[in-house]
């Protein structure tokens, strides 16, 4: 059983969460805005440590104006102009944000399906051309290594591969456990073969996201995106000179809770393909939008983020995530972990809070039932389209009903808030 | 209140002293400057009147989106309106830091401090932070 005092211990090895949105605020932090150099106005950046990686359009989002900040080792806008505008524009019509630093890893050769299935948590071997699952990846003893996408496609010559989407933050970790997974005499079995390559940086990825995403990208790609289903992918031709004829993978998956896509194209045309939605989505009203307006609409999509809602002190089921969870199948690292704590009852439940009054709860904050210490905080803030603070949080199953009076402990504040179902926010079918 | 006849801390606050029949009263907000690395404010806290506050002290806290941040007083005194009002509409901050944003005003119990800056030396501040 991972008690709180566990987790937080783990947390505090963590330093600031890896995965994490705030870079530098913590939830007790006093810091004032002399010292946030990171937020100033200033384009060049120069504060930046010029080590961090860059995104193909990295030049793009300084020239715009974006606020950059070091996410996980890599130079991106936290915002352009107001995260609560780039946020409400994707509730409303469209955004597109650079998401080029998520690691992209292509497993391909006969032996690529089982090898998959033998990492993963989920099946892998069932799944249809151009499906895309949710996954974890979790170590011996059922804890969260990371949660990623998996998607199944042919290439040219109709021979099966799979792209796996992993947070860039947990890239290396990853691929290190690939790695010690898939040493040669796996790697090169005959008839077996796996072949693994790391594409990060070969493919930039962008998510296009909103009610009108349909309409701005359709003229650009040569499949249909009004009848591709969700979580469902393909490969498409750029229908636009910038693509220099290259063309790219689209899947209608998201971080957002709204309508989108997420499109990967080649790295060298990436600048161009970006600029031709940038115009393209003018008149419909695309914004791009940042790292900030992401959090606060996966936030209210109830989305889990790793370094927040999962690290490996979180098992699936205290996440949420038993559906991610195939323990009938192929054997993977944790699995019979799992299959213990899946017959126990779960010892922690995340939840949603929904707070009384303005003052955002954020991550650590701990959470009260009365004088008892029942929970914590793993990721909260302002809701732009709730117009209320939100959060999310880890705590003894018994106070995980809906409704449930909670209090969180505010940097000393004691503020009140109710348990709510997640989502958070449902959209609109239209 | 026109920028150039206030003073600053290098915090991003603003100052400026009337004389009252009273005493002095210190009005106190934060820059444009402040507002504009700030931005999507969602949550502020003022002292009630009354409150003593201390120069180079956090007297409340104003949090965006991503990050709450002390506000730091000016001077040493005793707070003798806060602008409540403020809490429900901090837009009124963005719009105008220097008139309708203000925060709190504050009865001086001695000079203010000699360090604060002028509107030149402050805005010279801002332009190193940039760089």
């Amino acid at each position: 059983m991972v008690s709180f005092a566990a987790f937080r211990r783990f947390r505090a090895q963590l330093g600031r969460p890896s995965g994490g949105f705030s870079p530098g605020a913590k939830p007790d932090s006093r810091r004032s805005l002399a010292a946030k150099a990171l937020w100033t106005r200033n384009p060049l950046n120069m504060n930046l440590p010029a080590s961090l990686n860059k995104t193909p359009l990295y030049e793009w989002h300084v020239a715009r104006g974006g606020r950059m900040v070091d996410f996980a080792g890599w130079a991106l806008p936290i915002q352009y102009t107001s995260i609560i505008e780039e946020h409400n524009a994707i509730r409303n019509a469209a955004g597109i944000a650079d998401i080029s630093h998520m690691g992209r890893l292509r497993f391909e050769g006969p032996g690529a399906a089982v090898f998959l299935a033998e990492l993963l948590t989920r099946r892998v071997a069932d799944m249809a051309l151009g499906q895309i699952r949710y996954s974890l990846i979790t170590n011996e003893q059922g804890g969260i290594i990371d949660d990623v996408l998996v998607g199944y496609y042919h290439d040219e010559f109709g021979q099966p591969f799979y792209v796996l989407v992993v947070n860039a933050s947990n890239r290396p970790k990853v691929v290190e456990w690939i790695r010690r997974h898939l040493p040669p005499e796996r790697a090169e079995r005959p008839g077996h073969e796996v072949i693994f390559t790391d594409v990060t940086r070969l493919w930039a990825m962008f998510a296009i996201q909103g009610p009108r995403s349909v309409e701005l990208l359709q003229p650009l790609v040569d499949v249909d995106l009004a009848t591709m289903k969700y979580y469902r992918g393909a490969q498409t031709r750029i229908l636009h000179p910038a693509a220099q004829r290259q063309g790219g993978i689209i899947s209608r998956t998201g971080y957002t809770g709204e309508d989108g896509f997420e499109l990967s194209v080649g790295a060298g045309v990436a600048a161009g393909i970006w600029q031709a939605i940038i115009d393209l989505g003018r008149p419909l009203g695309l914004v791009p939008a940042g790292l900030g307006a992401r959090d606060t609409l996966r936030l209210e999509a109830g989305m889990p983020l790793y370094g927040h809602e999962l690290s490996e002190a979180v098992n699936p089921y205290q996440a949420g995530l038993g559906y991610a969870c195939h323990l009938t199948g192929y054997d993977f690292p944790g699995r019979d972990a799992l299959r213990q704590i899946s017959a126990a009852p779960v010892d922690r439940a995340r939840i949603g809070l929904m707070l009384e009054g303005k003052r955002p709860a954020r991550q650590g904050c701990e959470v009260y039932a009365g004088d008892r210490m029942i929970g914590e905080v793993t990721s909260g803030s302002f809701s732009p389209t709730l117009g209320k603070s939100i959060a999310m949080a880890y705590v003894s199953p018994e106070f995980a009903a809906e409704g449930t009076q909670l209090t969180i402990d505010i940097r000393g504040h004691r503020e009140p808030a109710h348990v709510v179902g997640l989502p958070f926010y449902y959209r609109q079918k239209k | 209140m026109s920028p150039e006849s206030l003073l600053f801390t290098p915090t991003h606050e603003w100052v400026a002293v009337e004389k009252t029949p009273s005493g002095e009263i210190a009005t106190v907000g934060i820059s444009d400057f402040a507002v504009q690395a700030l931005t999507d404010l969602v949550f502020l806290q003022l002292p009630a009147a009354g409150a003593k506050v201390e120069a180079g002290r956090p007297f409340g806290e104003v949090e965006s989106v991503k990050a709450v941040n002390d506000l730091y007083s000016p001077a040493t005194g005793t707070v003798v309106e806060a602008n409540s009002p403020l809490v429900n509409d901090l837009e009124q901050i963005s719009r105008d830091p220097f008139g309708a944003g203000w925060l709190i005003k504050v009865k001086l119990d001695g000079p203010l401090p000699s360090d604060l800056l002028d509107h030149n030396a402050y805005r010279q501040q801002c332009a190193a932070d940039e760089h």
